[in-house]
């Protein structure tokens, strides 16, 4: 032992401070954790969280315009977009300039794709531009003012220019100002005209809706839990089956097989007009509209919901029940002031597993929710897939990330993150 | 029973039989009277079904047979939330979703009582297993001894007159078992409650209760307070269960004069006590507690008989000497001698005469 008397730090046998001898020692293991978990940490990292950034960068990013147009951007910075008139002749020139390169470059259209998401219309400027702009010659044929109003009418729209001039920096919030409706105007951001308003109705659809889901899951899961976790074991493994058989079958076949049951036509709708519930000349429309998305998806994503509540209620010990009543509880005040609080996790768990999952699906809104039953997730894939917007894509994405995070924050908040069992 | 039949009987068992599967019997025939006050305690091995009768008087499990009687009125019928049992669970069964005092209170407010009556029985209870600080905490920041007097807390608030307890002092170290042992007996006679007491520690049967009921095979063996069932078992399965006992087999030669002569398998003859023995040439098994077996001939009775011992083993205790013995050849025949200045210590291969007191050596069922 060492000398009780001495002062300082604590020293190991060798002399050496014990708090860097321990360190040393236990910097191997740590390495050997580290070596380990690497190929899944190398894996997240590429798959995971570098993409994420990606999409975080690009719902910003501009530098298409200023890269591209570097002369006319300058040329820009003196005219007054609020004048109502076009800019002056040095600027057709810089544009001219400009565009001939990128023209040869080919990449004059994707600059007009890029402004075209801001002001319609401005694509088609840039692609006629750029097949005239080849044939000039900078030095020799100005002025280009009154030539480019000839190639396109557009040139001579202040607008036009205003959206250039407004989409010239190399960081741009327009993305976001887009995904959440609103535009830049003359002084600053506004909101979109009433009938171009839909990222925020979509927003607000899919938490509703998302809601619901989640809502009925846990007015399904509950019963099915409990009684799976009162059973024997061997009954129990065996009905688990039956939960997770969805879970075998492709998430497409299952949700055309929806399709099939909800149709006007299809199996629900002749059971209940067979059985005289429903008059043939109105069946009901269960499909292509928010009721079929949330019933489809209910039914997919009703085993996430079951399997936490299970493995949470499987710990609830039956004593609890049998001490409350013998502490005189009805059976319906124990299961409610006794089982139900202690059960709260396994709720808690699957409601963020669900309602997180919904929030974000994308197949089954698609397939069967018409255009009254989609989610904002089928419009991020359609701005990437589709009309290759993936700057406002990105946006759309970062903002149902930033929900989702903000959301788990409350849940922390408010339940408490450390109540939340998966098993 | 004697008692049986006594009208004020608190609680009664009469002729119950349970079963769980429809093939066996867990409990067989049991016949049980309580008065009012009494502690009495269930001990018996494992599975001899101690809890399936704790059980099936709280309303948890219904008796396949019989009558089942609290307070003169049959109980079969009532569910458990009407019987105004207490119950002390073996794990306490503490919710853990609530404070100390909602744990408490909870039996309070289920029978509708208003909140400054709920707050004021809720500090007396605590205040009564001196955890009056302690009801904002919850159960999981107690130890497992203060989680115990919570439990014990929580089945008294309500000021039932039977408490059930299910060996609630199993997961306790022992000191604070003994500790509790004296706690809850303590309290439960202040209160003047009843208690049926589950146990498989014989020691807390014998130090709490008024009277013991030695459980076995769905049965009960014998029921009587703690010093008759250790001095006076009625049948072999007893002796052995209670406390430590040397056994002898042999055959009944004669009963006269309320002696019993056995001849021991190895043709030696002793004196005993018949207990269920009837008639001459029944087997038997001789009981012989190890501090009554004497080896001082000075002390032993003019014309007892002896038996020739061979000492095997000595072990010095402190307080006692427990000494190892070949008798009659049984290897496992124990003495135990008080740690006094005039006693001899014996010494292994030493061979000595050991006898007793006839009224000490029961004969009991082979
Ligand atoms: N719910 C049940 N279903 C079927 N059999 C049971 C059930 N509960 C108990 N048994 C059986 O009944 C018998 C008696 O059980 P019980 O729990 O009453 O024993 P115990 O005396 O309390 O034992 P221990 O001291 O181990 O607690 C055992 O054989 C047990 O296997
Ligand atoms: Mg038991």
């Amino acid at each position: 032992m060492s000398d009780t008397t001495q002062t300082g730090p604590v020293l190991a046998a060798d002399g050496t401070p014990l708090k860097r001898s321990l360190a040393r020692a236990l910097r191997m293991q740590k390495i050997r954790a580290l070596m380990l978990i690497a190929p899944l940490l190398l894996f997240v990292l590429l798959t995971f969280i570098l993409p994420i950034a990606d999409m975080l960068f690009r719902s910003v990013e501009n530098s298409i315009v200023p890269d591209n147009l570097p002369r006319t951007v300058v040329a820009l910075q003196d005219w007054d977009a609020n004048s109502g008139e076009i800019p002056d002749e040095a600027v057709f020139t810089a544009l001219a300039a400009d565009l001939k390169i990128a023209a040869e470059a080919k990449i004059h259209t994707r600059i007009g794709s890029r402004l075209n998401y801001e002001k319609p219309g401005i694509s088609s400027l840039f692609r006629k531009a750029g097949r005239r702009v080849k044939k000039w010659d900078i030095e020799a044929d100005g002025p280009f003012t009154e030539q480019f109003i000839k190639i396109g009418k557009g040139w001579g729209d202040p607008e036009v220019w205003r959206t250039i001039k407004t989409y010239s920096g190399t960081y741009t919030n327009g993305y976001f100002l887009n995904a959440a409706d609103m535009q830049k105007g003359p002084d600053g951001a506004e909101w979109r005209p009433e009938n171009e308003q839909i990222y925020f109705t979509l927003f607000k659809r899919t938490m509703f809706m998302s809601l619901v889901i989640t809502v009925s899951c846990i007015v399904l899961a509950y019963p099915v839990a409990w009684i799976l976790a009162n059973l024997p074991a061997r009954t129990a493994n065996l009905l688990m089956i039956l939960v997770l058989l969805p879970f075998w079958t492709s998430l497409l076949v299952r949700t055309s097989a929806w399709k099939v049951m909800l149709q006007q036509q299809g199996v629900i709708n002749e059971v209940l007009v067979w059985l005289g519930l429903v008059a043939d000349d109105s069946r009901l429309q269960l499909i292509n509209n928010q009721t079929g998305t949330i019933i489809a998806m209910t039914h997919i994503l009703l085993p996430f919901m079951i399997l936490p509540m299970y493995s949470v209620m499987q710990t609830i010990n039956p004593t609890y029940l049998r001490a409350a009543k013998s502490l005189g509880a009805t059976n319906w005040t124990a299961f409610w002031w006794v089982y139900i609080p202690q059960s709260v996790p396994g709720i808690g768990a699957g409601s963020i597993l669900v309602f997180i999952l919904s929030i974000g699906y994308y197949i089954t809104p698609e397939l069967v929710g018409g255009t009254k039953g989609v989610f904002i997730s089928n419009r991020i894939a359609f701005h990437i897939s589709t009309s290759l917007n993936w700057g406002l894509a990105a946006a759309l994405g970062t903002i149902l990330l930033a929900v989702v995070l903000l959301l788990y924050w409350a849940y922390d908040k408010i339940v408490g993150i450390d109540n939340v069992k998966l098993g | 029973m004697a008692d049986g039949a006594n009208s004020a009987a608190f609680v009664e068992f009469e002729r119950v039989q349970k079963s769980y599967d429809g093939e066996n019997l867990v409990v067989k025939d049991l016949n049980l009277s309580m008065p009012k006050g009494e502690f009495l305690t269930m001990l018996g091995p494992s599975g001899s079904g101690k809890t399936t009768c704790l059980m099936m008087l709280a309303g948890f499990e219904t008796a396949t047979h019989g009558d089942i009687r609290l307070g003169g009125t049959s109980i079969n019928n009532i569910p458990p939330h009407k019987r105004g049992i207490g119950m002390v669970f073996q794990n306490y069964a503490l919710f853990p979703h609530m404070t100390i005092a909602e744990n408490l209170s909870f039996p309070l407010e289920v029978r509708k009582m208003g909140k400054s009556t709920r707050e004021e029985k809720v500090q007396r209870a605590l205040d009564m297993v001196e955890m009056g600080a302690f009801g904002g905490r919850r159960p999981s920041q107690l130890s497992g001894g203060q989680q115990q007097r919570i439990a014990l807390a929580r089945a008294l608030v309500f000021e039932p007159e039977l408490v059930l307890m299910d060996e609630p002092l199993g997961a306790l170290d022992k000191q604070l078992r003994e500790k509790m042992q004296f706690e809850i007996t303590h309290l439960a006679h202040r209160l003047g409650i009843t208690v049926v007491y589950v146990t498989h520690d014989q020691t807390e049967a014998l130090t709490m209760s008024d009277r013991v009921a030695v459980f076995d095979d769905g049965r009960i063996q014998q029921l009587a307070p703690p010093d008759k069932l250790y001095e006076e078992p009625q049948n072999s399965f007893v002796a052995q269960f209670i406390g430590e006992n040397n056994t002898l087999e042999g055959t009944v030669k004669e009963i006269k004069d309320g002696i019993a002569l056995v001849q021991l398998d190895d043709g030696e003859l002793i004196d005993c006590k018949p207990v269920n023995v009837s008639q001459p040439g029944e087997r038997t098994r001789v009981s012989i507690r190890p501090e009554r077996v004497e080896y001082n001939k000075g002390r032993l009775q003019e014309g007892a008989h002896t038996l020739k011992a061979e000492v095997l083993e000595f072990i010095y205790m402190g307080d006692i000497f427990r000494t190892r013995l070949r008798v009659a050849g049984n290897d496992e025949f124990i003495i135990k001698t008080r740690n006094a200045p005039d006693v001899e210590r014996l010494v292994p291969g030493q061979q000595i005469e050991i006898g007793w007191l006839p009224e000490d050596c029961r004969a009991l069922d082979a």
